[in-house]
């Protein structure tokens, strides 16, 4: 197996031009559970570590290195929370914002709240130059992307002003450690413009457009306009039963985690 | 009686003393040889052909692709089996490797052998198997109905017109849990220059593995040496065989040493479960609360093969009606044969699934008699002097089921809210639930279950002891699978002796006779027992040999001054004594169920409180506390660590540890998703130790390492119910359960 392992962002392209078939390797712990399960052949491996300009955070631009364990200390609060749910410490401290899109999972925990915040994924290519795709563009189904081959996750950029009211919550089944039954980000700025994403919920993470715009209309929202945006919030999820949950129980969950999380953005 | 405080020490190193475990350092350093780290210079690696469908037939079998690839030595099926296709240690009926069907999912097929691993596992994906699917019974009732049943067990004692005036019935059900040990299944063979072979595994017992590897193989018993191999954990999934007579049969077919290492997913393909259970149940009561009469059937879901499920069933019907007193019992059980994965041993072993239901049975009661639970449970305790409900057998040794219970009443309980850091409200780092979200509940629960084999079975265990100029050994084929058994028998043969240099020597099976199991919390009980005799015997001739009073590390001592050193004493002639040790006779019940077919038992009682949030149905342990009836506290460190380990089993179970099972496949066979309660879901856990001393354990112990993890699972439910007024008859409790959506 060869390893290629570029120093920089030009070195990455041109090895992932050179060899589209590579496997990105950056923090490996999705790539090392599917090799360890033998549903992933790994042939020639190209590793983003060395790569410092992938780690790099500036303000709303976030490097596809980005690390769990810097997102829990960053000073995004959802970024913060959300982060602090994924696996361990050892997970965090590996685990990449860039590894998390790339594998694209319906549970993927950053994933709600970038679509809260409507971020866009940078992508860059040898031969393509560079991609700004919104983040619905960018997820496309369940463990499926709009990535080309020879293409790299650069980063991920937020918008210039982020509500101060955010808030992430995460259902799963321990304390701690664990895959998402639904996850949730919900967002509110100064004019009462609420924005809800869940995850765990859908094919990809979606965005609950019929609560929002419901709850975006009321300035000081009643105990009936909470309710019926956790009622909205049900109906517009489209979960499925497996493993780890089921259908129902992930509708019913989906209300609730949205309507306590903007009850934290309101008491915020 | 005593309730000891938990760090009780006497001398160090000797018994009653929290002495640490030899074993501990080089564990935590990672520099102790697990099953899995035992390796070769010319060893091959072994891989496994599995069955992906739960039943069907086999209708071609093609092993010449696997065959054809460079570095592949052997690929074995059923026709090169040499002796006899079939294993077990009750019932010899499940195939070495499968012969036209397979009847669950993740049974083996083929085994190979090859250079390195990768190669091995390639040949194993390469060998062509084609199968004709068959509809696999999966429902319990079903198989039920069908008459597929290993064992039925009837427990009929009293009169069975005798009826009280309060009663409460109730249907319960407990999923498959795992156990889930750290360690997967490993070993090593190597082929010996005279046809016979050297097999290093996991095992909880290698006598037992010896007997049935030598029939598999067609050898003579002195052809075959089973060695004891480093082990993380076992939990009841090691006391049946899995790769043992793959390796072997690789290794002589191929005259190398061949290696295999199950990863995670074939480790719970390949490993007995705890059998899944439903429960009918009714019970009697008069008006003051005294149980009358209690009428149970069980169903057990055996998986394919027997395994050890008859033994399992009937620990379930003699456990039916737990630590209570109850004249008319009326009890039956089932051991169902059916395509879900194999059942056996798991800790707890049977008393675990009745446990769940009868205490719940227990709270029902309570509340149909506006009785305070815990007084109904006081009412009825069973105790020395007592009759067993099921079997009528008179209670002769120590049970202080009173003495747990109110130990655990009289535990203090915190706050009755919990505080605002997220990580301790339900949902934790998922930031879910707000404090003013929960509600909280307290539950309780006891639990009963027999010390040792039963049921007239020959238990014995032999040990011996040596000591030399250096100082003591002690022989042993007793298993340490991580639980101290180590630590123990050297504070055993330390005190008795007065010698502290002692080195347990864990044998091969033909270098000493069985240890029995290290199972049915038996250990310290039969193998200290034996170790305890044999040194016993060892500190007489030592005495009679130098005629003096006293024997410690330096030498025999007559009238306070040494006569003779150690090197002067048996420098040159070793003491050595070798003792079988068996306990009292047990004898089978008669067809009623009724008789004396155990030696002991032991009780526990947990109290729980959990914090709920019922929108949501999430659940946060806040503590679980414990007391236990252990005899003699021989080590109290260890003792803490058995039952912090097997209270979060119990947990586990009652809220998160499930196979989910789809047509017999398991879905959820890796850590992934077959949960296990983390650190965080992990509370304080305070541990009563209740000394009664025994008749006939060493120093007046008594096993109980299960019985932490049968008493918990009832307790957190019963706390759940508590908090939420749900039913929850099933465990594990899940979020859907308790929000009461499916
Ligand atoms: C024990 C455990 C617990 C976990 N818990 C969680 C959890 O709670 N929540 C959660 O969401 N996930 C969880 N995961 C999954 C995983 O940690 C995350 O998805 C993580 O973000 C992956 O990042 P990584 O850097 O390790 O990616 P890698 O494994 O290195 O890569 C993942 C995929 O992304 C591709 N890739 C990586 N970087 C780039 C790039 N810059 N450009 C293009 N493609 C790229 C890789 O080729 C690969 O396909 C867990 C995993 C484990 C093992």
């Amino acid at each position: 197996m060869d390893i290629d392992r570029p120093r920089s962002l030009d070195e990455t392209l041109a090895a992932a031009g050179e060899y589209p078939d590579a496997t990105l390797l950056a923090g490996g712990t999705d790539v090392m559970v599917e090799v360890n399960f033998r549903t992933r052949q790994v042939r020639r491996v190209i590793s983003l570590r060395g790569v410092a300009d992938l780690s790099e955070w500036n303000g709303t631009r976030i490097g596809a290195g980005v690390t769990y364990r810097r997102m829990e200390l960053g000073p995004i609060p959802a970024l913060a929370q959300l982060a602090r749910t994924v696996g361990s410490p050892q997970i965090r401290s590996v685990g990449t914002l860039g590894g998390n899109l790339g594998t694209a999972s319906p549970a993927g925990d950053t994933h709600p709240f970038l679509a809260a915040c409507d971020a866009s994924i940078e992508v860059r290519s040898r031969d393509g130059g560079t991609r700004i795709l919104s983040w619905s563009e960018f997820l496309t189904g369940p463990k499926l992307n709009a990535l080309k081959p020879g293409e790299v996750i650069t980063a991920v950029v937020l918008p210039e002003h982020l509500p101060a009211r955010q808030e992430f919550g995460k259902v799963g089944v321990r304390s701690a450690m664990v895959i998402s039954t639904v996850s949730a980000c919900v967002m509110r700025d100064e004019e009462g413009r609420t924005t809800v994403a869940l995850g765990a919920v859908g094919p990809t993470v979606l965005r609950a457009a019929r609560a929002e715009e419901m709850m975006s209309a009321e300035s000081h929202p009643s105990a009936e306009a909470l309710a019926e945006f956790s009622r909205l919030v049900s109906d517009e999820v489209r979960p499925i039963t497996d493993h780890r949950s089921t259908e129902a129980y992930r509708r019913h969950a989906s209300g609730v985690l949205a309507r306590r999380l903007l009850e934290r953005c309101l008491a915020a | 009686m005593s309730v000891a405080p938990p760090d009780a020490t006497t001398a160090p190193g000797r018994v009653g003393s929290s002495t640490l475990r030899p074993d501990g350092v080089p564990k935590t350093k990672g520099a102790f040889a697990y099953a899995s780290d035992l390796q070769d210079e010319r060893m091959l690696w072994g891989a496994t052909v599995r069955a992906p469908l739960a039943r069907a037939r086999i209708t071609r079998l093609d092993i010449a692709p696997a065959l054809a690839i460079v570095g592949v030595h052997a690929v074995l099926t059923a026709e090169d089996v040499p002796g006899l296709n079939a294993m077990g240690q009750i019932v010899q009926d499940r195939p070495v490797l499968a012969e036209n069907e397979v009847t669950y999912w993740g049974q083996p097929i083929a085994v190979v052998a090859a250079e390195d691993r990768e190669t091995a596992r390639r040949a194993a994906d390469a060998v062509i198997v084609e199968y004709g699917e068959l509809e696999p019974i999966t429902d319990l009732v079903e198989g039920h109905e069908r008459g597929l049943v290993f064992r039925e067990h009837k427990a009929r004692r009293g009169d069975p017109e005798a009826h009280g005036e309060v009663a409460v019935e109730g249907y319960y059900e407990v999923g498959t849990q795992d156990q889930a040990p750290l360690g997967t299944e490993a070993g090593i063979a190597f082929p010996d220059t005279e046809g016979g072979v050297d097999v290093y595994a996991v095992s909880q017992w290698i006598h037992v593995d010896h007997e049935q590897i030598v029939d598999c193989l067609g050898l003579r018993p002195e052809q075959v040496r089973v060695h004891p191999a480093g082990m993380g954990g076992a939990f009841g999934s090691r006391e049946d065989l899995s790769l043992q007579v793959h390796l072997c049969m690789l290794a002589l077919h191929t005259g190398r040493p061949v290696r295999m290492v199950y990863d995670r997913q074939e480790s719970f393909a390949s490993h007995v479960h705890r059998h899944a259970a439903r429960m009918w149940y009714r019970h009697e009561a008069d008006r003051d609360g005294r149980l009358v009469r209690v009428e149970a059937r069980v169903l057990l879901d055996a998986g394919a093969y027997t395994e050890t499920s008859p033994a399992v069933l009937n620990n379930a019907v003699y456990f039916a009606v737990g630590p209570y007193q109850c004249p008319n019992v009326f009890a039956e059980g089932y051991a169902v044969q059916t395509n879900n994965p194999p059942s056996g041993a798991m800790r707890g072993f049977g008393a675990v699934q009745s446990c769940f239901a009868y205490e719940a049975q227990m709270d029902r009661l309570a509340v149909e008699l506006d009785m305070d639970p815990v007084e109904l449970r006081l009412l009825n305790a069973l105790e020395t002097g007592d009759r067993l409900a099921t079997t009528g057998q008179l209670i002769e040794e120590p049970l202080p089921t009173r003495a747990v219970i109110e130990a655990v009443r009289s535990l203090p309980v915190d706050a009755d809210r919990p505080g605002n850091d997220p990580l301790g409200l339900p949902g934790g780092t998922g930031l879910t639930t707000p404090p003013n979200s929960v509600v909280r509940g307290v539950g309780f629960a006891v639990g009963i279950k027999n010390l040792a084999f039963s049921e007239g079975f020959d238990d014995y265990a032999d040990a011996r002891v040596v000591l030399t100029a250096a100082g003591v050994e002690v022989h042993t084929a007793a298993i340490e699978v991580g639980q101290g058994m180590v630590t123990i028998l050297q504070q055993i043969a330390r005190t008795v002796l007065g010698v502290d240099q002692v080195a347990v020597i864990f044998d091969d099976t033909s270098l000493i006779g069985s240890a029995g199991s290290t199972s049915a919390s038996r250990q310290t009980q039969m193998a200290g027992g034996a170790v305890y005799r044999a040194a016993a015997r060892v500190r007489e001739e030592a005495l009679r040999r130098a005629d003096g009073d006293d024997l410690t590390g330096a030498g025999v001592w007559r009238d306070g001054t040494v006569v003779a050193t150690l090197e002067e004493l048996c420098g040159s002639d070793p003491i050595e004594h070798e003792v079988r040790y068996r306990h009292i006779e047990t004898a089978e019940p008669d067809e009623d169920g009724q008789g004396s077919p155990h030696v002991d038992f032991s009780v526990a009682a947990h109290r729980a409180i959990v914090d709920v949030d019922p929108e949501l149905g999430l659940v946060k342990l806040v503590r679980i506390d414990s007391a236990q009836d252990v005899g003699r506290a021989l080590n109290p460190q260890s003792i803490i660590g058995q039952i912090e380990g097997g209270t979060m089993q119990g947990v586990g179970l009652a809220v998160m540890e499930e196979l989910v099972l789809d047509r017999g496949r398991v879905l959820n066979a890796n850590f992934t998703d077959y949960l296990l309660p983390t650190f965080l879901d992990a509370p304080p856990v305070q541990s009563v130790i209740v000394e009664e001393p025994g008749s006939w354990g060493p120093f007046g112990a008594k096993g109980f390492s299960e019985l932490p993890t049968i008493s918990s699972t009832p307790a957190v439910v019963a706390a759940i119910r508590a908090a939420t007024g749900k039913a929850l008859t099933r465990v594990p409790v899940r979020p859907e359960h308790i929000v009461g959506i499916e």
